[in-house]
């Protein structure tokens, strides 16, 4: 693992998030997409977000640079380079995502004008933030970002549709990168790659630091691209996150009981048994009560459906929420019966994902 | 299948639903004319007389609610079972119109290859042409065998809006084609007449209702139209509103209005009606122009703010 | 006790993809000369990447995709030869009673104007097996088998009402419901959340051994393949690159597409770093394969007679551009000329014009000693100054066949055939020459 985890962590974090909440609504009363998640991030670091699917990650992406639709309501704190982005005027918030914040997503074809050259996008997001930049000057940077990025500048004039999956969101990346913003969010960048093209964008991604000094929030649901990837990893579960903490330290001594399910129900190369956590994730307007994993929780105690487990630090230095691990750990004092197993219902096929 | 499709209806909400029902209110209160003319209608369509000849072209009064007009009918009676020539029209013609051409454009969009590109060349012939113009020539055509009555009118319309299901349903074909499911039944052994009948066809079917609306709405003004040329419905035969229009139209100059207002406003009204249903169905059934539901949230005041406040 | 032997003989010498695209003179050979038995009882894993041909070679075997060349041989319970790739119609019908498929996406495998209990039991009316009582007898115990119980709870609900497991599982009773011998499994699990795939494959084993079944399971994901395959093939381009058990597959990986794909897997394990070595480039179009070893151009083994051409050519000055300063790229580009020639895959290039050949010569010069290990100048096998450019002139390749190195097969010429026999057809493309698929 890169020494990054010892890089600028003394310095003032890039981004600084506290208590943030991003909800919306929906028929059933209000979405709690992202319920007072707190992190930060440092200079040049690499911070993984993983969950399943409807954990609120991608919510927390888009809400950081203030891409969420209309109606969401979003508070907290996000501090960036200190100052309070949630307080920032829209017309600011434009101009400052792109230059100083740029996002990274899913499927580049989608996200790329079919009907513009590459230069032409290049001059769009480059004229847009950088008003009277001459033509020769963008063609410059562009060519320079687009060298980092290995794609030739022979193909500074082509279209999208004439690049393959991989150099499109090579491609991307380097729209996202020409301005140097000091943060990226990259949302998915890789679910819709093959295997090898992801190991190329990957590696691409954790250069980027050395390159640029970006400080960079990488969403996935794929374990093993934070592993290879990632100094810090964050598990997000229902809204919140339940585990934050040194990637190497969380996937190799996973303090939640969800980390460690979900390390063990992941298939890889080296996988002798089939695991899975029973159940399915739970709606997000009416989560289950307190520790919102205690229905599919084999640790599960009876403080767990009673009580919300507070954020703790591990002696480690990771951040866990769980009544479990406070107990293992000695930081808490529980009685008998707060800490008597949770009886549950068997959870059958009808409620599984 | 019925669930399939009542449910644009009941996906409406807001400004749709408003247009939905308000078009529903006004095109139902011409159903219910059309299916209790005789016993709403004062007078009979063709009835000059009750006791002794109506006035000709009377002001409206007690006797005659909307007056009378040149041919010695009651305005009112005219309206009210002109409704039923119109509503009996135009669902006749549509109803032929998606029973041919939505088969046709199943079949045409499943089966691709020459069968396909000569249906649509053939359909897009047709669709080329101004629909009065079309209307007029099968009007013309069919007068001859089958007289002036409904079912000419009806029929000289069905071919005109033909070529519209056609084309909707076959696009939308075109594309389910491709989707897995119908690979699937493929891959589980159906013949093509099922997959196009079990599996493509509820699926094709959603924008046919919108369609349809619409479509009436285009109708009744293309019957009237053709009534008023003269190429529609004999007033004897039934009561045609464009021909009650193109009767009065010097009635004007005389300071006659009810003779134009009443027909007209009915045409106008019949075609908005239909209009707005086929516009509320079409916000729910299109999803381009569905807009999400904005709904507001309040976040909560922090309760337990207190607690969390050890953190690095 | 009876032995079903599935064969597939499937060589194609120009596999078409359904349709033949705009000009008419390209074809996309999807799959491209595949000689596969597959046996009874076993899990056979056709891996690769999108655009490898795996899925076309799937549908194949059900006759959902036409087959150009070749035979597609399925013996029956009695034991009765079929060829499925020439069958068609009633014929091909009947098939589907023994030949299944389950699907890679559970949201539109199943039709949402269709009930479960409809869309399930729609296999056994379609081919006059049942009806009635009895047909949803056998709809609710296919759903009990698959775990959809109480099945009740499940037969009057839409697509759209269930998860995508549920709904996965609602494919694979549907599959299984007529009895089949051999069931084909494109990505049966990618697209479900990781927490339930262990669950899903653990149902599919489950009826293997209560059914009897045969598997061809279909994925990109080596990790899952690792665990449910008895062997593996993985294809490359519409060929298969290596075959063998499991086992050996992984323990020894030998064509270096195995390997790299196997270095490739991201993998939660907190001392991996990302990998460094991996093969450049992206998998190519299928129109247009590279000639020689279809892997050639990103190769990190690759040697002499690999099948170098004009096209590496131009991605050899493409990445030398990545890598100088846009003055010195400025000035290259103009001498050199336009690349676009290039594309027409040759073994003889040319670049530059008469003028500007010598000193085109030496910015080649330049490039081959900042990076002599380059694969690609083994390749090259000589360079011609002439009187219209520089010439380039590629060393013929030979595409390889399928040759047996230890417990498996692998196309690669790093490994010669053994018993000296002369194994692939020597230069050219496409599976015209029948490769040596010893047994």
């Amino acid at each position: 693992m890169a020494s990054s985890a010892a890089i600028a962590r003394g310095g003032q974090p890039v981004v600084d998030a506290r208590d943030l909440r991003i909800w919306y609504g929906s028929e059933r009363g209000p979405v709690k997409a992202v319920d007072e998640v707190s992190f930060d991030l440092a200079k040049g670091e690499i911070l993984g977000l993983v969950g399943e699917s409807g954990c609120g990650k991608s919510t927390l992406g888009r809400g950081l640079l203030g891409l969420l639709p209309p109606g969401t309501a979003m508070d907290g704190a996000l501090l960036f380079e200190g100052e309070d982005l949630l307080s920032v005027p829209r017309k600011q918030m434009l101009a400052r995502r792109g230059a100083e914040l740029g996002m990274i997503f899913q499927e580049p074809l989608t996200r790329l004008n079919p009907l513009m050259r590459i230069s032409q996008h290049f001059e769009e997001t480059l004229r847009t933030h950088e008003k009277g930049i001459s033509k020769d000057e963008v063609r410059e940077r562009a060519l320079r970002v687009l060298r980092v990025m290995g794609i030739p500048p022979t193909r500074y004039r082509s279209y999208p549709h004439e690049f393959s999956g991989g150099m499109r969101q090579r491609l991307m990346i380097a729209l996202a990168l020409v301005l140097r913003p000091s943060f990226v969010v990259a949302d998915e960048p890789t679910t819709a790659l093959d295997v090898l093209v992801e190991a190329q964008i990957i590696r691409i991604l954790h250069d980027l630091r050395r390159e640029f000094e970006t400080s960079l929030l990488l969403i996935t649901h794929n374990l093993g691209i934070v592993a290879e990837a990632c100094d810090r990893v964050a598990v997000m579960y229902a809204g919140k996150i339940v585990e934050l903490g040194d990637a190497r330290e969380v996937f190799a001594r996973p303090k939640h009981p969800y980390t460690r399910e979900l390390l063990r129900s992941t298939i890889s190369l080296r996988t002798t048994g089939l695991n899975y956590i029973p159940g399915a994730p739970p709606d997000l307007v009416e989560p289950p009560p307190a520790c919102h994993f205690h229905p599919r929780c084999p640790d599960a105690m009876q403080i767990c459906a009673t009580k919300a487990p507070l954020e703790q630090t591990e002696a480690s230095g990771t951040k866990v929420q769980c009544w479990a691990a406070d107990l293992a750990a000695g930081r808490v004092e529980l009685g008998d019966d707060e800490r008597a197993p949770l009886v549950r219902e068997e959870i059958s096929v009808a409620d599984e994902a | 299948m019925l669930r399939v499709l009542l449910s644009p209806f009941r996906n409406t909400s807001g400004l749709a639903r408003w247009i939905l029902v308000a078009g529903l209110v006004i095109t139902g209160i011409f159903v219910v004319c059309a299916i209790f003319a005789p016993w709403i209608a004062p007078y009979g369509f063709a009835q000059t007389g009750e006791h002794g000849r109506f006035p000709k072209m009377a002001p409206p009064s007690a006797t005659h609610w909307l007056g009378t007009n040149d041919q010695f009918f009651d305005i009112l009676s005219r309206i009210i079972w002109g409704a039923r020539t119109e509503i009996t029209v135009v669902l006749l013609s549509v109803i032929i119109a998606v029973v041919v051409g939505m088969p046709l454009g199943l079949f045409s969009g499943f089966i691709g290859g020459w069968v396909d590109r000569l249906l649509v060349f053939v359909m897009d012939a047709l669709y080329a042409f101004p629909s009065l113009l079309l209307a007029i020539v099968f009007a013309f055509l069919l007068r001859g065998p089958l007289g002036g009555g409904t079912v000419a009118a009806a029929l000289s319309l069905t071919a005109i809006y033909i070529p519209q299901y056609f084309r909707v349903v076959r696009s939308t074909t075109v594309s389910a084609r491709e989707a897995t499911y119908v690979e699937a039944a493929r891959a589980i052994g159906a013949k093509n007449r099922t997959v196009m009948g079990r599996y493509l066809f509820g699926n094709v079917i959603q924008s046919v209702p919108v369609i349809g609306t619409l479509n009436a709405a285009d109708a009744i003004s293309t019957l009237a139209a053709l009534g008023f040329i003269g190429l529609g419905i004999q007033p004897t035969d039934a009561s045609e509103w464009g021909y009650d229009l193109s009767r009065a139209l010097d009635d004007a100059q005389s300071g006659i209005w009810w003779t134009t207002l009443f027909p007209g406003l009915a045409i106008v009204l019949l075609v908005t009606g239909l209009t707005l249903v086929g516009e509320g169905l079409n916000e729910t059934v299109n999803p381009a122009l569905r807009k999400r539901r904005i709904r507001k949230v309040r976040l909560p005041s922090r309760a337990s703010s207190a607690l969390v406040e050890e953190r690095s | 006790m009876e032995l079903d032997d599935l064969e597939v003989h499937y060589q194609l010498s120009s596999g078409l993809l359904g349709r033949l695209f705009g000009l008419g003179t390209s074809t996309v050979k999807a799959v491209d000369g595949v000689n596969i038995s597959l046996r009874k009882g076993e899990v056979l894993g056709v891996v690769g990447e999108s655009g490898s041909g795996k899925t076309t070679l799937g549908r194949a075997l059900l006759g959902l995709a036409p087959a150009t060349g070749g035979s597609i041989t399925y013996r029956d319970k009695d034991g009765a030869a079929h060829d499925v790739a020439s069958m068609r119609g009633a014929g091909l019908r009947r098939l589907r009673t023994d030949v299944q498929m389950v699907f890679q996406d559970p949201h539109a495998a199943l039709n949402p104007t269709m009930t479960i209990e409809t869309a399930v039991g729609h296999p056994l009316r379609i081919h006059g097996l049942a009806k009635g009582e009895q047909l949803h007898r056998r709809v609710a115990s296919a759903l009990e088998r698959v775990g959809l119980s109480p099945a009740e709870q499940f037969l009057g609900k839409y697509p759209s009402d269930l998860s995508g497991g549920q709904k996965q599982r609602a494919v694979i009773a549907r599959a299984i419901i007529l009895d089949p011998d051999v069931l084909v499994a494109d990505e049966p699990v990618s697209m479900l959340d990781m927490s339930v795939r262990a669950k899903i494959l653990e149902l599919m084993l489950e009826l293997k051994r209560e059914l009897g079944l045969t598997y061809v399971y279909i994925t990109h994901d080596l990790a899952t393949a690792k665990f449910f395959c008895d062997r593996i093939a993985i294809m490359y381009l519409g060929r298969v690159v290596e075959i063998g058990p499991t086992a050996e597959i992984f323990s020894e990986p030998r064509h270096p597409y195995t390997r790299a794909l196997l270095q490739a897997i991201p993998e939660p394990d907190p001392d991996r770093m990302v990998p460094r070595d991996l093969p450049r480039g992206e998998i190519a179009d299928a129109a247009v394969p590279p000639l020689g070893c279809h892997f050639h151009p990103r190769c990190p083994a690759a040697v002499a007679n690999c099948g170098w051409e004009s096209r590496d050519l131009r991605v050899l000055l493409e990445q030398h551009w990545t890598r100088t300063d846009p003055e010195v790229y400025e000035d290259e580009k103009a001498l050199v000329g336009d690349l676009d020639h290039l594309d027409e895959p040759a073994l003889e290039a040319r670049l530059g014009d008469g003028g500007t050949a010598e000193r085109v010569h030496r910015i080649l010069d330049e490039i081959r000693a900042e990076n002599p290990d380059e694969p690609t100048w083994h390749g090259v096998e000589a360079l011609d100054e002439q009187a219209d450019g520089l010439h380039v002139r590629f060393r013929p390749g030979e595409d390889p066949g399928l040759r047996r190195a230890g417990g498996v097969e692998v196309a690669c010429v790093l490994y010669p055939p053994e018993g000296g026999a002369g194994g692939a057809g020597a230069g050219g493309n496409g599976g015209g020459v029948p490769p040596n698929s010893g047994q």
